[in-house]
């Protein structure tokens, strides 16, 4: 393929450059500002200087030289968040076997992809680039910032941002491995038991490793367990270091993955989709585990059949941290739509309602002290709105990443690919979507039906 | 009064109480008066008053009419009510597990099933239809899929224990014209390839609708008196009123170049024809609105269907079609989330279609599409009382729904959905045994 190798070069080009994402510095001027953790705040500026905000207040002084823009009759609100989403990859399912702690999406960014764009659109920026769900512990996953216009992948990296690993418990590891290929898991029991091996097969490894770290201080022969990724990656998990944010639907799995975490002394962790969380919503709570959720998607397969758009709510009204995802190219582009949607179904408030996608996956990310709210301090992710963000009337202005304009209703051309392929002549068209998680993308079922 | 004739009293209170919590999970029949609301009629503007049903249907609307004596009253003070919404293309009733595939029905098996009726399949007790009206959506088209002629698609009502008693009054042929594009990435067929095979696809539907009109000369013949019986071949049968120009083809394409296609194919063959999806239509809408072809578009909310076009295309296609003069009418294209059409219309109206035609998209143009605006899409006297009760704009997310009547049924507003709502959003016992 001509692309893998524009690609590679491309790739080889960039490990010479030093990894810096861009920053820049801006003042918005005017706009009602919901700040998510300090109320609204009316014709309010917000200043972001080097890609962080400096000063929230009116009538702020910027720097000589900061560009302005004018949000008056806008709304500003925080980057909005997508804590389940697979845009801006090139491969999603290492669907080989039910364990595959040692890959990582990070290995498969694809900065050309316009749906990051078209997210953008929607004023996301961050998405949380999850493993797909083929297998009962998927690969590692990457939290990415849309700085769609860069072409070298790892600075879409969001620098600092907590490792996670993605886990997946109900029918589609059942449909990949028991039923596609008749191996280990065939039910949910083995589900838990697959697990439950590779948990305890790291917490092995590393004792081993943490005994030859001690042994090697007398001993200089001391020799280390042989090197294995998997379960480097797993002990990590053990340790509280990577955040599992499992695949999982109904409430009888949900329960056995926090007893395997307790028994394993792991603390956090965020259930995905997780379309019975509301059954379980006080478990959740007690054990402190967040909740990711559709709006509204049910009725997929058989795992989601008895759900509720009140699931974001109850979860909320239980104390269960609760976020709305997308896990679709299009879906994430209306998140703000999306997350009013619980006003419909449950009667969050707009306080409650806008921490779905702002502050609530910042936390399930690990990012909260960066994002999520508009606070001095904070990055410079903004969002600015015409109409308010829960109106189905709104429609996002501007979408800003540590202080640079990534999107601008009013000056962006219409195609905005960064990557044309002068082959292909008849361009493929998605004019038919089904709802349906995309979780096992890439994955040829092999069913007998 | 002694102390058992009270006892007696009160149990019978608690009868008939318990007895009126259970009609509530039935629809209920009867004369009401929608008091104090404002009503707007889409026909005729906005009136505040009272709307009167009766029979089924709406005996009176306006500021000067009173409640009638025998009417329960119903006060929608600072409510609105709005006609019911129809979905011009769902496949409601005929799916209900994804990935379940003998829970879905719109799609039989073969190159061409003319004969078969979406109407069959319909299963009334689907728990997608309760979870789809609360939100308005009281009348839908439920169409079959999968082939060039998969069918024919039915207008359903989302109340009634039988698809005859849901059977809405209307009838098309589906025609998914072969198109020349790719309908993702994951085909990997070469431009070759597929242009041969949309020649061979439309060939054979070229064929099939000739063969068509060969037999509906020789079907009338035969019914004037002259000739023998066509022998038994239902497909042929079921496409003798759409090649007469009588039934309405309801025409699947979406790529702009197969619109201008299906454009002249129409116009060749003398079709009445209706466009389906039509989510290039953006780019041709001069051309479709001088074919005077009406269309029914969505989902609204959906990505463009090239990289290279602007984000919203999708968006904004509805309204840039109306703006050129189309008939437009909007859909979900859905199973399970039909729910949505009014936030569809929501996003088209924001996107340029403004929020009177958008509301006109989803009531009275389809109904007039459908040709069943005698009796739906607009609140006028001798209608059906197909309507809702909305707090407030019924597009935006906030506003509630608190009543819908369907052909003057009281709809109850519980379903699957909130009664799991109900049990869980306290649970007793909580996390404690």
């Amino acid at each position: 393929m001509k692309n893998s190798i524009i690609f590679l070069f491309l790739g080889l080009a960039a490990l010479l450059l030093p990894a810096q994402a861009p920053k820049g510095s801006v003042i918005v001027r005017n706009g009602t500002v919901l700040t998510i953790t300090q109320g609204i705040k009316e014709k309010t500026d917000v200043l972001i200087v080097d890609g962080k905000i400096k000063q929230i207040g009116t009538g702020l002084k910027a720097p000589a030289g900061t560009p302005e823009i004018d949000a008056t009759g806008m709304y500003v609100m925080p980057g909005i968040i997508d804590a389940h989403s697979h845009l801006g990859l090139d491969a999603i399912n290492e669907g080989t076997q039910p364990v595959t702690a040692e890959v990582s999406t990070g290995d498969a960014i694809n900065p050309f992809d316009i749906a990051i764009y078209h997210a953008l659109a929607g004023g996301v920026t961050i998405s949380h680039a999850m493993h797909g769900s083929a297998n009962a512990i998927g690969g590692e996953c990457e939290t990415i910032k849309h700085r769609y216009g860069e072409t070298n992948p790892s600075l879409l990296k969001m620098e600092g941002a907590p490792r996670t690993i993605k886990f997946a418990l109900g029918e589609n590891p059942i449909r990949v491995h028991g039923i596609g290929t008749q191996i280990q898991p065939r039910t949910r029991m083995g589900v838990e038991m697959v697990i439950r091996n590779a948990l305890s097969e790291a917490k092995n490894y590393d004792a081993a490793l943490q005994k030859y770290q001690a042994e090697k201080k007398t001993n200089p022969a001391a020799l280390p367990p042989t090197y294995n990724r998997q379960h480097e990656t797993l002990a990590g998990v053990l340790r509280g270091e990577v955040l599992i944010h499992c695949h999982s639907y109904r409430a009888d799995e949900i329960l056995m993955l926090m007893n395997v975490c307790k028994d394993f002394g792991i603390k956090k962790i965020c259930f995905q989709h997780v379309n019975e969380g509301f059954k379980v919503a006080p478990e959740l709570a007690q054990f402190g585990a967040s909740a990711s959720v559709f709006s509204d998607w049910w009725a997929y397969k058989f795992e989601v059949y008895y759900s509720t758009a009140y699931n974001a709510s109850i979860l909320t009204r239980n104390g269960v941290v609760t976020s709305i995802n997308s896990d679709d190219d299009e879906l994430t582009r209306h998140l703000y739509h999306e997350a009013a949607k619980t006003q419909r179904y449950g009667g969050l408030t707009d306080d409650e309602a806008l921490r779905l996608i702002t502050l609530n996956p910042a936390i399930q990310l690990g990012i909260e002290n960066r994002t999520g709210s508009i606070e001095t301090g904070k990055d410079g992710d903004l969002v600015i709105f015409k109409n308010h963000p829960l109106s189905v009337y709104a429609i996002p202005q501007m979408t800003l990443i540590d202080g640079i304009v990534r999107f601008d209703v009013n000056k962006n051309p219409d195609d905005m690919r960064l990557l044309i392929n002068p082959d292909e002549k008849l361009l493929p068209l998605i004019y038919r979507r089904d709802q349906d998680d995309h979780c096992l993308d890439d994955i040829q079922l092999n069913e007998n039906k | 009064m002694n102390n058992i004739q009270r006892i007696l009293w009160l149990l019978v209170l608690a009868g008939s109480l318990l007895s009126l919590q259970a009609q509530e999970s039935k629809a209920v029949q009867g004369t009401f008066a929608l008091t104090n609301a404002r009503i707007e009629t889409v026909s005729q503007g906005v009136v505040n008053g009272t709307l009167v049903i009766r029979n089924g249907k709406i005996e009176a609307l306006g500021a000067n009419v009173k409640a009638p004596a025998d009417a329960k009253v119903i006060d929608c003070t600072g409510k609105t009510i709005y006609p019911g919404f129809i979905d011009g293309g769902t496949q409601v009733g005929l799916y209900e597990v994804g990935s379940i595939e003998v829970t879905i029905d719109d799609a039989e098996v073969g190159d061409f099933t003319p004969h078969m009726q979406a109407l069959t399949a319909v299963n009334p007790n689907s728990v997608v239809i309760p979870v789809t009206r609360v939100n308005g959506v009281t009348t839908v088209l439920t169409m079959p899929s999968g082939n060039v002629l998969p069918g024919s698609a039915a207008l359903i009502s989302l109340h009634g224990y039988t698809p005859e008693q849901m059977y809405a009054g209307f009838k098309g042929l589906v025609l998914e014209f072969p198109t020349t594009a790719r309908p993702g990435r994951f085909d990997t067929r070469s431009e070759e390839d597929l242009k041969k095979d949309t020649e061979k696809r439309l060939k054979k539907l070229n064929d099939i609708w000739d063969e068509a009109r060969q037999y509906a000369k020789i079907d009338s013949a035969f019914r004037a008196g002259g000739g023998e019986a066509p022998a038994y071949y239902p497909e042929m049968a079921a496409l003798v009123p759409a090649v007469l120009g009588q039934a309405t083809v309801l025409i699947e394409v979406n790529v702009s170049s197969d619109i201008e296609a299906a454009i002249k194919w129409v116009e060749e063959h003398k079709v009445k024809a209706v466009f389906t999806g039509v989510s290039e239509g953006w780019r041709v809408a001069d051309k479709l609105a001088k074919a005077r072809i009406p269309v029914i578009t969505g989902p609204v909310l959906g990505l463009p269907t090239r990289e290279y076009d602007r984000y919203d295309k999708a968006y904004a296609n509805a309204g840039l079609m109306l703006k050129a003069g189309v008939k437009v009418a909007l859909r979900t294209n859905e199973a399970r989330n039909v729910r949505n059409l009014p936030f569809h219309a929501g996003f088209a109206a924001a996107y340029g279609m403004g929020q009177e035609a958008a509301l006109r998209a989803i009531t009275l143009t389809p109904a007039e599409i459908f040709g069943v605006a005698d009796r739906m899409g607009s609140l006028e006297v001798g209608k059906d009382a197909t309507l809702i009760v909305a707090s407030g704009d019924p597009f935006e997310p906030k506003t509630q729904i608190s009543e819908v009547f369907i052909r003057g049924w009281k709809m109850p507003l519980d379903n699957r959905q909130t009664r799991l709502n109900d049990e869980f959003l306290q649970r007793d016992p909580g996390v404690k045994k």
